[in-house]
């Protein structure tokens, strides 16, 4: 049977590579498609912000299926050094939100660790030609030489892509912000740092409102600290953020103005036969996401993802291993300080399939209808244009298949720790370090 | 209290080669580990401060991790009680001896560079620190991790003003924390402010040291030296010399 088939509920095998782009400058910090999936923007470590538009379909060229092609680059954040702390700023993009379009312009929001900011994105394709007063260069005419009154007329002109800052919400967060998220009503977002989460209105930049902070009187008491959060697709007065001890709390802003007490608090109680000193540590959650049904949320830990259901708090409906074979190697990843790696995770449109990075530029996905799972790698060698994804697999002794890779030959520098899912299509892209990846689906899916 | 076969899970390779046959042998071998972890922990949290901006969520862990240890060896009964709480409030005021800067940086890496690296620590840790046995290494280890994150603090106030000392306050790991911040700021009056250089160049002295511990890990990255006052580089740069002397006799 031809291994096409058998994997073909997954439709991963189908993934091929459309696009390998390479950001030769910088690391890439962040990965977003927008609501559509039209556009795709990706953050670096040197703050610059690129965004690649998908081309339409071609009827000349029915495999082309519409490729992502460079739309817009800008320089979002700069460097900046805070002379009370006498310590630098990094203006690495942590995290771009995409904002529902609500007119031809498109608006994002990116974030450095301090200061989120507000970018509107427009086209211009036509420029007015024949102006009275000035010429074609737009020096200012001699007078005496205007005998008639034109009116000037609207001419096509190339493309020109402008993004223009909008607002910038500065000097809301002591901390390092991690996460931001746009509400529902389309009119607020949130942003969140170590401690403290804050509620910003779009339009308003010199205030906003702190809605979650768990910053202890004494900073000695510290032991836990946010490490995500997301608003509920859905219903604009639900978040959950995650913190660094592995639980989610989802708070409803309705309840108080300071949602310091959750609703729900959803845990998983501990493994005993899985203790150890590193049990802190590989618990705590890296990434948080609602799936687009608004039912579940997915988290990544450092060795699983786990799907939650919002109605049940005691322990996840469902567990996935990542890379259950570096649970014996903890204290080398404590050393080299990968413990700490913080991996983020994707639903597909349809909520069936769940997607996260791990090292040696492999990433996993998971068929939760099938039980099936991939590991697959984003790499030079199998990112020919067309070339079809060969699922990888990992040994940890015992039989070792061709092909196979040992535990002890992964390339821990290798990390894909940032991926984003086509938000109705199979369509991934996939950060390696400071390479971007976008794989596409042959077949277009209706197989969902 | 954990079953000592169920604890090794955490170290490499000790569940395949140990087995079950030296349960007599996997005690001080594990005793060891643990130690060695609790080293490596130490120096990550000084080495974290040293960074640009360190990452709360990583300290928090590695802070964590470190008081678990801690704990541990409380109930296993190796650690030793020792006044921890009346020297933590007693130890600000009295500068560093010549005798632990002396200390070879073996010594120094086996648990009791952390005290080295105060610059205020007291005489009886001196003292204690010339004791080689691992309990005292490790009971000094939760003094340390008070010195340490006072050390932090301390060092990243040294080079600004005392006037922005109410600011950092947000920083991480506050210490001293039954001083008000009058006292405290009387207390840094006295101080030469010359063993905060020092200080400073001891910490990246130790941060480049290897574990001894644990064969075949990788070692440390090298900490990005970012910190933004060339003064403290050339203060570093003419010292190095004079602790190099000191360090080798």
């Amino acid at each position: 049977m031809c291994w096409k088939h058998k994997f073909a509920s997954l439709c991963l095998h189908l993934f091929h590579c459309v696009a390998t782009l390479d950001s030769n400058a910088d690391i890439i910090s962040t990965v977003e498609f927008n609501h559509t999936g039209e556009l795709l923007a990706t953050g670096d470590k040197g703050g610059r912000v690129v965004i690649f538009q998908r081309e339409p379909e071609s009827k000349n060229e029915p495999y082309s299926q519409g490729e992502y092609n460079v739309y817009s680059t800008f320089q979002s954040h700069e460097p900046e050094f805070d002379y009370l702390k006498s310590l630098e700023i990094e203006e690495k993009i942590n995290k771009i939100k995409w904002l529902p379009q609500q007119n031809a312009a498109h608006s994002l929001l990116s974030t450095n660790d301090k200061t989120i900011k507000l970018w509107k994105i427009t086209e211009r394709d036509k420029r007015p030609e024949g102006y009275n007063l000035k010429d074609e260069e737009g020096k200012l005419k001699d007078l005496s030489t205007v005998t008639s009154l034109q009116v000037p007329v609207l001419k096509p002109m190339d493309l020109m892509v402008e993004v223009t800052p909008r607002r910038i919400f500065a000097n809301g967060h002591t901390y390092h912000v991690n996460s931001i998220s746009v509400n529902s009503d389309c009119e607020t977002y949130m942003s969140a740092d170590d401690l403290r989460i804050n509620l910003w209105h779009l339009a308003i930049t010199d205030r906003s409102f702190n809605i979650v902070d768990i910053k202890p009187a004494n900073m000695e008491d510290l032991t836990e600290v946010i490490t995500a959060s997301e608003f509920h697709p859905h219903h604009c007065n639900l978040f959950v953020y995650s913190s660094s001890k592995g639980s989610l709390r989802l708070c409803d802003m309705r309840a108080s103005a300071l949602c310091d007490k959750h609703s729900k608090l959803y845990e998983e109680p501990e493994d005993p036969s899985n203790r150890s000193f590193f049990s802190e540590i590989i618990s705590s959650v890296s990434d948080v996401k609602f799936s687009h049904s608004g039912r579940y949320m997915l988290t990544r830990d450092y060795l699983t993802v786990k799907v939650w259901d919002l109605n049940m708090e005691t322990k996840p409906v469902e567990t996935y291993q990542v890379h259950d074979y570096l649970r014996s190697k903890l204290c080398s990843l404590y050393e080299n300080d990968c413990i700490f790696d913080k991996f983020e995770c994707a639903w597909n449109g349809s909520d069936s399939v769940i997607m996260t990075g791990a090292y040696n530029n492999f990433f996993r996905m998971f068929d939760r209808n099938t039980k099936r799972d991939v590991t697959l790698e984003a790499s030079r060698e199998s990112s020919k244009p067309r070339a079809i994804l060969k699922p990888r697999r990992v040994c940890v002794g015992g039989k070792r298949r061709k092909d196979d890779i040992s535990v002890d030959s992964l390339d821990f520098t290798k990390k894909i720790l940032h991926t984003a899912w086509h938000p109705t299509e199979n369509i991934i892209a996939i950060a390696a370090t400071n390479n971007l990846y976008i794989f596409q689906d042959k077949v277009n899916s209706e197989m969902h | 209290m954990f079953m000592r076969g169920l604890k090794r899970k955490c170290f490499d390779g000790e569940e395949d080669i140990e087995g079950t046959l030296a349960g007599i042998k996997a005690i001080p071998s594990y005793n060891l580990q643990r130690q060695s972890l609790l080293d490596m922990s130490l120096v990550k949290l000084q080495l974290c401060h040293m960074l640009v901006e360190p990452n709360l969520c990583r300290s928090v862990l590695i802070a964590n991790t470190v008081r678990q240890i801690q704990e541990e060896m409380t109930q296993d009964g190796t650690w030793q009680m020792i006044n921890m709480q009346n020297t933590g409030q007693a130890s600000v005021d009295r500068l560093v001896s010549t005798d632990i800067l002396c200390r070879s940086s073996r010594e120094q890496a086996e648990g009791k560079h952390v005290p080295g690296y105060s610059t205020f620590s007291k005489d009886f840790e001196g003292d204690q620190a010339q004791d080689s046995s691992e309990t005292m290494s490790t009971a000094s280890s939760v003094q340390a991790l008070r010195n340490l994150q006072s050390n932090v603090w301390e060092m990243e106030n040294s080079q600004e003003n005392k006037g922005n000392f109410q600011k950092s306050l947000d920083q991480i790991f506050e210490t001293l924390e039954n001083k008000s911040p009058n006292s405290v700021e009387d207390l840094f009056s006295e101080v030469d402010n010359s063993y905060y250089d020092l200080d400073t160049m001891l910490t990246g002295m130790m941060s480049n040291t290897k574990m001894g511990h644990c064969d075949g890990l990788e070692p440390f990255p090298s900490p990005t030296t970012t910190t933004s006052s060339s003064n403290c580089k050339s203060d570093l740069n003419e010292l190095d010399h004079i602790v190099e002397i000191l360090v080798e006799s």
